[in-house]
């Protein structure tokens, strides 16, 4: 089992331009670790970070996305991971922190809670590429070489909350945030024309 | 004592009527506008006059989801990107996403397109009127959300469709274009 708040320390060591979408407290600890405009962390509705996902890594396939779920948004959605390996976008990696708990909703347990397996989903659904980590130093070894390959990509992450981070629903949900990653975006398209 | 459900596989003879809407003035129209993306969920509704010639044309990049609420998130990441999309579902399909629309179309104001099948209404009867609870919801479920909508159900209505996406992007505000016929495929 890893830390959560460690496990994303980790991945934001490797981020450079990508599009991060971010849900629940994936998103609270990510924009302590890494403020970013192209944070895209207006999700609306529980469960469909992936589906957004999906709709920037068609617009954008010039830039990676990078999609950090939760195992209940996930479980709300599970029908994306069909559609996300048929569409098979190479510039999308789809990361799901497993607790098996509603973290932001009491912490209650989620159903099939430390039966379900994420990455045999994931597999049977299609997606050509599927990892699952609950070591933290075996997580860092590889994540560079992950973040290389074409995906779209499956990663499991076997976590456990860490140090608490703020959860800013106003800014997550606030207009500001959205017109920022939107400026940001569309900014970029500019530079790499 | 069970309910007859109508036998929703077969064409109502009425749909059959000249004057029943064309599908291929409905693709000429979402083309005219930008549209570039069409994602569906199948429906009787608009299976043969739409979704059949939009999967097995080249106008648009077709993505099959597998819930039509998937379809709002990605309508939303695509609008980000500057692009136009048009999420083609049944009324059944868009009362499920409800909460999807309530948050990323009503809340967060961003231009998701529908193009909505009426399933089960009747010919010549106002939605709100239908004896089909899922027909006579869906314009007040729409109105309690903000959302502004449109019924088509002969050729002439076709004109509403471009005026009504070019708003939907320009002003970024989401818009429902019910399909009260089964378009003719031709």
């Amino acid at each position: 089992m890893m830390r959560r708040d460690l496990c994303l320390a980790e991945l934001a060591r490797y981020r450079t331009d990508q599009i991060v979408v971010a849900t629940y407290h994936a998103a609270f600890d990510w924009i302590r670790l890494q403020p970013h405009s192209l944070n895209y962390l207006s999700i609306g509705a529980m469960g469909l970070a992936s589906s957004h996902a999906l709709g920037l890594a068609l617009g954008r396939p010039d830039k990676q996305v990078i999609v950090l779920d939760g195992d209940g948004s996930l479980l709300m959605n599970l029908g994306s991971l069909v559609t996300i390996a048929e569409v098979a976008p190479r510039n999308l990696i789809h990361f799901v922190c497993v607790n098996g708990t509603y973290e932001a909703n009491g912490g209650h347990p989620t159903p099939g809670s430390g039966k379900v397996n994420f990455a045999g989903l994931a597999r049977d659904a299609g997606f050509p590429r599927v990892y699952e980590f609950s070591d933290l130093p075996a997580f860092s070894s590889r994540i560079e070489r992950l973040l290389r390959e074409d995906g779209p990509t499956f990663v499991a992450l076997k976590v456990e909350p860490g140090e608490p981070s703020p959860r800013d629903y106003n800014f997550i949900h606030g207009a500001e945030t959205r017109s920022g990653f939107f400026a940001a975006l569309n900014e970029s398209r500019q530079i790499a024309r | 004592m069970g309910v007859i459900w109508p036998d929703y596989s077969k064409p109502h003879p009425t749909s059959l009527l000249p004057d029943t809407i064309r599908g291929s003035a409905i693709i000429g129209a979402l083309k005219s506008c930008g549209i570039e993306y069409v994602i569906t969920v199948p429906d009787i509704t608009t299976s043969e006059g739409l979704l059949r010639p939009i999967a097995a044309g080249t106008d648009f990049r077709h993505i099959k989801v597998c819930k039509e609420d998937e379809g709002v998130g990605i309508c939303a990441g695509l609008a980000f990107c500057k692009k136009r999309a048009v999420l083609l579902i049944q009324n059944t399909g868009l009362l499920d996403s409800v909460n999807a629309l309530r948050a990323i179309a009503a809340e967060y104001a961003l231009p998701i397109c529908m193009m909505v099948g009426l399933l089960g209404k009747e010919i010549g009867r106002a939605p709100r009127d239908s004896e089909d609870c899922g027909v006579r919801i869906v314009e007040p479920v729409l109105d309690a959300l903000g959302i502004e909508h449109h019924l088509l159900e002969t050729d002439e209505h076709v004109s509403l469709i471009r005026p009504a996406i070019e708003n939907a992007y320009g002003r970024s505000k989401p818009v429902a274009l019910l399909l009260g016929r089964r378009p003719r495929a031709s």
